[in-house]
């Protein structure tokens, strides 16, 4: 069936089974390739999106659950050709290494960063656990945090 | 399927201008220049091609052509480095992009080696790669001597300009010339104390494709009318497959086919063809969903009737075998420690693990009339080659393997982690459309060529002075069919090359058979055999009534870089085995990739035995290091990787098959695990060049052990950690 959705404010139309995941929708039929699939039940994180700004595992569920939601990928998180805070402070702490987790920390990222302007280690730990990286770039990822939330507030 | 689909550029041009839910301050990048396109493997250099390894544009920017593969570890970025600083040229005007694989076959490996693995690069690969850059700025001298009428020793080359008397050129201008100059003698390379460039830390090139999801990764290729494969082999590897019954999934929406995958009797290499069920459909995941529906008959075999239990109980009688000598026989170890009042013997063992990388497997690969193209995240651009001008019967010289990002390697995706390009291959080939092998995580897991479950038994006679005068070690391994492919790098490595002065040392080794594929897996054998020798050496240290750290000074008294490397980690670790109960601290040194790794890990357990590890304190001695921001985020990555694996990992056999194929069940570290990481150099230089991507991490399973030892009296002789009782009181 046709399903209309909104990705980083443009609309696509889509002809999927509703039950399909979103990521496989956006990454398939739609075209964008930040969003990685890693393993499909929602334990890694690789995924995540935005949907109405709450951080979700696109690899579980299903596209028609989005149907007149604003969805937003790691491509909309810059805005009007500037970066977010959390890219710039990604890039100045050098966070990435084989980099294929890391649309999904900075999602995980900015939806605390919503949340809470100037979050503690432990609400960083909380928040970010469920986004695995096997490079270990794990401290980076806090401090990087750190480092936007600061940007932000000044 | 898709109504509406907007190429990736004209989406993110018609996204430009939008308003979101977002009210975070946005950034404008500082100074953060395109160093690399999103594919780099397609970009033409720009300019004039003075070498292979480097073309010069007419605005002075630099295109460095890299032959290794990226895969987080950094190549990309050390490449370039290596090149640019030999040549002299503006850094922010480098520009790095992938050099050609089939141009390399074609010229008769005109790059001298695509394949990236074992902490090689820099370590061993450093003086071709200087050499280059070197070379093509000694011929834009030539080329500006000859066109100044002045001695080319007279001319200066700096930061892309050259300079002689009142003579001034950019590189670029003499760029044409250079390319057609010949020199009578190659220039030597500079020596460390020369650099201008390197030895600073330096970001990585990489970086801003990796922060807005455009660095383009194997799984991402789209290529016009391709499909997708799903695919499943035996879950008992190397079992057969006896029938599917497609009638039950073929009606289902955007199914294209099923198709049998076939071993070939007599090929069981590692990277040979296994039986499996392709499924084949428009969308990936229509082709997975009617996989998971598909009936499937397997034989199984006998490989069905073994575990990872099994394996261990078996191993432990093998202890009482005689195996391969490892290295010089020394039967007088085995006599002193017999005839000894003072002995301390321990068995250990390690399960199997995965590499798991990120990115799980997969492939694509378009067979055409004159040539065929793949896509893979390989670490082996060659291998890949080959592989697949194999399954096509093509002459490799027709085969186009595109070097993608890798979402991560970790000695998986060599030269035995490309079967997947195989089935990819083979489909294609069927099929005459290009083709995307996708595995699922599951399939990944318990298909990878995986780290051999290991044990050891190590067995010391205490002598005057409460040190060792006698050492035994037997070794085992599970390598599929009982093959040494890696020889001691996997085998034994991390055991027999321990820096200790003992007078008397002998180790052997059994090698003995499984069905599981093996393979390496970051620092191969040292991650295995240094975790069961550091804690030894703690036991024996123990029962000598020596200080685990100070031991260990002693024990190498004499080699002058370990002992700046241990008296370093007691420096800034402030070493201690005078904790309260329940906190700890534990070292452990091992060489790995010719460079030696010390780790001292501080940890806490409660009384219920809940660990938590609190710091790492890293040394390292590579020699030398390039670019000491990558060689920190190596140190930090190792940790992560074997602390992942001694304490939350361990790859479960059962009836032939693994049983923890997700990450719910195959749990690895996580952000609120991840201790704190402080790295240290204690650099040797010289003519001592070792590699940085492996060696930080096999230390650290060992230190925490032995961490764990001080806080809670418990030794630790088996990994993963989690499984083990840890509760005090």
């Amino acid at each position: 069936m046709t399903l209309s959705l909104r990705v980083n404010n443009q609309s696509h139309i889509v002809d999927v089974e509703p039950e399909t995941p979103l990521l496989w929708v956006i990454r398939d039929n739609i075209g964008l390739t930040g969003t990685k699939f890693g393993c499909g039940i929602s334990q890694c994180g690789a995924c995540t999106v935005h949907i109405d700004g709450q951080p979700t595992k696109s690899c579980v569920t299903p596209a028609s659950f989005a149907v007149g939601k604003q969805i937003t990928t790691i491509e909309g998180l810059s805005k009007n050709n500037k970066l977010h805070a959390l890219q710039q402070a990604w890039i100045e702490v050098g966070v990435p290494q084989c980099g294929y987790c890391q649309s999904g920390q900075l999602m995980s990222a900015a939806a605390l960063l919503e949340k809470s302007k100037n979050p503690t280690n432990s609400e960083i730990d909380s928040a970010m656990a469920g986004n695995l990286c096997r490079c270990g770039t794990y401290l980076r990822i806090r401090e990087g945090i750190h480092r936007a939330a600061k940007m932000i507030s000044t | 399927m898709t109504v509406k689909s907007l190429s990736r550029r004209n989406f993110i041009q018609a996204s430009a201008a939008i308003s979101g839910g977002f009210v975070l301050g946005f950034y404008m990048p500082q100074a953060i220049a395109a160093k690399i396109d999103s594919k780099p493997w397609t970009s033409p250099p720009q300019g004039v091609e003075v070498n292979a390894w480097l073309a010069i544009g007419a605005d002075g920017t630099i295109t460095i052509r890299v032959p290794h593969t990226e895969m987080g570890q950094g190549g990309l970025t050390s490449v370039a480095l290596l090149i640019a600083e030999e040549l002299h040229v503006e850094w922010d005007k480098v520009r790095a992009v992938f050099a050609d694989p089939n141009r390399h076959l074609r010229n008769k490996n005109e790059y001298k080696i695509m394949s990236t693995h074992g902490s090689q690069l820099v370590a061993l690969q450093h003086p071709h790669l200087m050499q280059a850059g070197a070379s093509a700025r000694e011929r834009l001298k030539q080329a500006a001597a000859q066109t100044w009428g002045v001695p080319r020793s007279s001319i200066e080359a700096r930061l892309g300009v050259l300079t002689a008397g009142n003579h001034k050129g950019n590189y670029a201008d003499f760029a044409s010339i250079a390319a057609t100059v010949k020199l009578e003698k190659e220039p030597e390379i500079k020596k460390p104390s020369e650099w201008w460039l390197l030895g600073k830390g330096h970001q990585r090139l990489d970086i801003s494709n990796k922060v807005d999801g455009s660095a383009q990764y194997a799984i991402d290729t789209r290529v016009p009318g391709m499909v997708y494969a799903a695919v499943k082999a035996c879950p008992v590897p190397w079992g057969q497959l006896k029938s599917f019954n497609f009638d039950a999934i073929k009606a289902r929406p955007g199914i294209i086919t099923a198709i049998a995958l076939r071993s070939v009797p007599g090929k069981r290499g590692q990277p040979d063809m296994q039986d499996a069920v392709a499924v084949v459909a428009d969308s990936w995941y229509r082709a997975k969903t009617a996989l998971d529906l598909l009936p499937i008959e397997w034989e199984f075999g006998e490989s069905a009737k073994t575990s990872s239990s099994g394996y261990v109980s078996e191993g432990r009688k093998f202890f009482d075998v005689p195996g391969i000598v490892s290295g010089q026989a020394n039967p007088k170890a085995a006599e002193i420690i017999a005839n000894s009042k003072r002995v301390v013997t321990a068995e250990f063992d390690r399960p199997f693990e995965t590499h798991a990388r990120m990115e799980p497997i997969n492939a694509t690969v378009h067979v055409q009339k004159d040539r065929v193209d793949v896509w893979s995240p390989t670490q082996d651009q060659s291998v890949a080659i080959q592989l697949v001008a194999e399954q096509t019967g093509r002459d490799p010289k027709d085969v186009y393997a595109h070097t993608m990002f890798l979402g991560g390697g970790f000695g998986g995706n060599g030269a035995g982690g490309t079967g997947v390009t195989r089935q990819a291959a083979e489909l294609s080939k069927q099929l005459g459309r290009p083709v995307k092998v996708l595995w699922t995580r599951e399939e990944d897991l318990s298909q990878d060529k995986q780290r051999p479950l290991s044990m050891s038994r190590l067995s010391a006679s205490i002598g005057e002075r409460g040190l060792p005068e006698a050492l035994t070690s037997r070794g085992l391994w599970y390598s599929m069919d009982g093959l040494n492919q890696f020889g001691p790098a996997t085998a034994d490595y991390g055991v027999f090359n321990m820096p200790y002065e003992i007078a008397h040392r002998h180790h052997e080794r059994h090698n003995l058979k499984t069905h599981i594929p093996s393979s390496t897996h970051r620092a191969p054998g040292a991650n295995q055999h240094g975790f069961f020798t550091e804690v030894f050496v703690d036991e024996m240290a123990k029962e000598g009534g020596w200080d685990p750290l100070e031991w260990r000074i002693e024990m190498t008294k004499g080699k002058a870089d370990y002992q700046r490397v241990l008296n370093m980690l007691k420096a800034k670790s402030n070493f201690s085995t005078k904790l309260p109960k329940g906190e700890g601290m534990g070292v452990a040194v091992v060489h790995c990739h010719g460079t030696i790794a010390a780790a001292c890990a501080s940890v806490t357990v409660s009384r219920r035995g809940v660990l938590s590890v609190d710091k790492v304190v890293i040394v390292l001695d590579s020699g030398h290091v390039i670019n000491p921001h990558a060689a920190k985020e190596q140190s930090e990555g190792s940790v992560c990787w074997e602390l992942s694996h001694a304490w939350m990992g361990g790859l479960n056999l059962e009836n032939g098959r693994f049983v923890n194929t997700n990450f719910n069940s195959y749990n690895l570290l996580r952000i609120d695990q991840m201790p704190v990481v402080e790295t240290h150099f204690a650099l040797s230089g010289g003519t001592k060049w070792g590699g940085l991507g492996e060696p930080a991490g096999p230390p650290v399973p060992p230190a925490v052990a032995n961490a764990i030892f001080q806080a809670t009296g418990k030794r630790i002789r088996s990994t993963p950690f989690r499984l083990q009782d840890l509760s005090w009181s």
